[in-house]
């Protein structure tokens, strides 16, 4: 359980995150077992950022939520630094597909919301305006959601996820409803919101180019041809050579991007070059 | 077919003004048609949109129907084709009005009926509210709840009148609670429902950020309707100027609903007339007080 001390901290260090056989079995409409995911073990360093894709419907984002802390799995645990999280978590911050801001808050009280509990106003504003100007939206703090644009609003949702000050960054499909420009400046602010607000990033993405241009490692999910009804489970873990920022271009990338696309069922196509 | 761009082919053509305003210079209609068949038309900086210079006349439209049915109502009394102890005159009206100024009674009437409502409403609406949250947000709040508080809502309101007044006597308690039962129900019915309704996406997005609860109904919940509790405010207080006529009327020796029994059995038609406009206004106002906290809300909430 949180401490004080971890309530008032601004920003707490990176924290490792283990899953430990973690499954989550949901009931169907008749009441039968359903299992979504089975038997995912994961051990993740402080400071790792880690993708998770896999085809629709493959328990990525359910995966997420037992981190987050919004779901409880039916067997196994996940543990953060060591204690294992139930429910919410003071640790774990959060960040949708949907900016999910409160259309009757400015921008900058949006931002408050994610402010740990008993927070001092005056250190909480600091740090409130301290995140705005890191994404950008020092300008816009005094704006309602409905007044600025889909990326504005979904770095404001990125802001009060880290106004908490998390351990644990996690993130479920953050940039997936932006246009593909937005997009791709979205992700370089992440890696620059890493090196300054260094936390356990975790993120479930449809992208395989984001999983890879973000991502020290990228974890495929899926379900095992043999047994398609027992729940998904990690069927690759690719470590991603290099570091950030990558290069968009490289090399390696593109075969790393190739061998994941036909890991989740889409041939690429893509014919070796002869030499 | 060739496709062309169309700003190369835009030709904007001016035609006359459609028609001349009155104040200021006539803004210049512009009519752009490219080949492709696109047409379309618009003033060039005009001095300012249609909808603002139409505003006032907006305001002015809302008296034309008041002032005609004035003057039919002076129409027919005047020329007796409504005999006068059946429709008094405009004037009869004012003359009783400025008579019950002139002694004050008119106030004493106005000011305890105010006072009932507001009380009857703030107790009703409170209650409405706190009912409405619970039921609306819990599950075990509405399933306890739910079906007796719309088994009492089916009650028609005027049949708790005589239970009223046999525990609480004719005095100011009853008709404040008979009041506040009126109230009660609209505000809650819009309330529980509006909370059962909040996007579900919010809620969650507060539980992630460790809101549950009371935290999570000040600062996510409640915020989120209210739209709904002000519309339910409205149709409450709608209500609340209803049960005092109704209360009043049965029993009570002092208030608008006592001026209407009394002057029916006067046969003080003129004080009847004064009575129905009295309130008619007094509904009015208080419903636009009303409005006023809306806008407001929604400027803040909205």
């Amino acid at each position: 359980m949180p401490t004080t001390s971890t309530l008032t901290r601004t920003s707490a260090p990176a924290l490792p995150v283990s899953l430990d056989r973690v499954s989550r079995t949901f009931r169907d409409t008749a009441n039968e077992p359903k299992p979504v995911l089975r038997d995912v073990s994961l051990e993740i360093s402080p400071g790792e950022i880690v993708s998770l894709i896999g085809a629709s419907g493959c328990g990525k984002s359910t995966l997420l939520r037992q981190i987050a802390g919004l779901d409880r799995p039916t067997g196994g645990q996940v543990r953060i630094d060591g204690t294992a999280i139930d429910g919410i978590d003071q640790r774990v911050a959060v960040a949708f597909q949907e900016p999910r801001l409160l259309p009757w808050r400015s921008l900058r009280q949006n931002v408050s919301l994610g402010l740990p509990k008993g927070t001092a106003r005056v250190e909480g504003q600091a740090r409130v305006g301290a995140l705005l100007d890191l994404v950008h939206l020092g300008e816009a703090a005094a704006l309602r959601p409905r007044q600025v644009s889909g990326g504005m609003a979904q770095r404001a949702s990125l802001a009060r996820a880290l106004s908490r000050g998390p351990g644990v960054l996690v993130l479920d499909e953050p940039f997936g409803a932006l246009d593909a420009l937005t997009r791709l400046k979205m992700q370089d602010l992440l890696i620059e919101i890493h090196s300054a607000e260094p936390a356990t990033i975790i993120l479930v993405t449809h992208d395989v180019d984001e999983a890879l241009y973000l991502s020290d490692r990228v974890v495929l999910l899926g379900v095992d041809a043999d047994a398609p009804s027992a729940g998904a489970g990690i069927r690759s873990i690719t470590s991603v050579p290099g570091s950030r920022p990558r290069d968009r271009g490289d090399a390696r990338l593109a075969e790393l991007r190739v061998e994941l696309l036909d890991g989740l069922g889409v041939p690429s196509h893509h014919q070796p070059q002869p030499h | 077919m060739t496709i062309v761009k169309d700003e190369a082919r835009l030709n904007p053509a001016p035609v006359p003004p459609a028609r001349e305003s009155g104040a200021g210079a006539p803004p210049t209609l512009r009519q752009y048609v490219s080949q492709l068949g696109y047409a379309a038309a618009g003033s060039e900086a005009g001095p300012q949109p249609r909808a603002d210079r139409l505003r006032p006349w907006l305001v002015v439209a809302g008296f034309v129907v008041p002032l005609a049915l004035l003057a039919l109502w002076w129409f027919l009394t005047e020329f007796s084709i409504v005999p006068a102890h059946r429709m008094p005159s405009p004037q009869r009206v004012l003359d009783a009005a400025v008579a019950m100024t002139a002694d004050g009674v008119i106030f004493g009437h106005i000011a305890i009926s105010t006072q009932r409502v507001v009380l009857g409403f703030a107790a009703g609406s409170l209650l409405g509210l706190a009912l409405g949250a619970w039921v609306g947000l819990s599950k075990w709040g509405s399933a306890f709840l739910s079906p007796t508080v719309g088994a009492f809502r089916a009650v028609p309101s005027l049949a708790w009148v005589p239970l009223l007044v046999l525990y609480l006597g004719i005095s100011e308690d009853s008709k404040v609670t008979l009041i506040a039962i009126g109230a009660l129900f609209p505000v809650y019915t819009t309330v529980a429902g509006a909370l059962r309704h909040v996007d579900p996406h919010l809620v969650e997005l507060g539980q992630a950020f460790g809101l549950a609860r009371l935290g999570l109904l000040a600062r996510v919940q409640l915020p989120a309707v209210v739209p709904s509790i002000v519309s339910g405010l409205r149709l409450a207080l709608a209500q609340a100027w209803l049960f005092l006529v109704a209360a009043e009327l049965i029993a009570s020796s002092v208030g608008l609903g006592f001026l209407l029994v009394d002057s029916q059995n006067n046969g003080r038609v003129d004080r009847l007339f004064l009575t129905i406009i009295l309130l008619g206004v007094l509904g009015k106002t208080t419903d636009a007080l009303i409005g006023l906290l809306e806008r407001w809300l929604l400027k803040r909430w909205g």
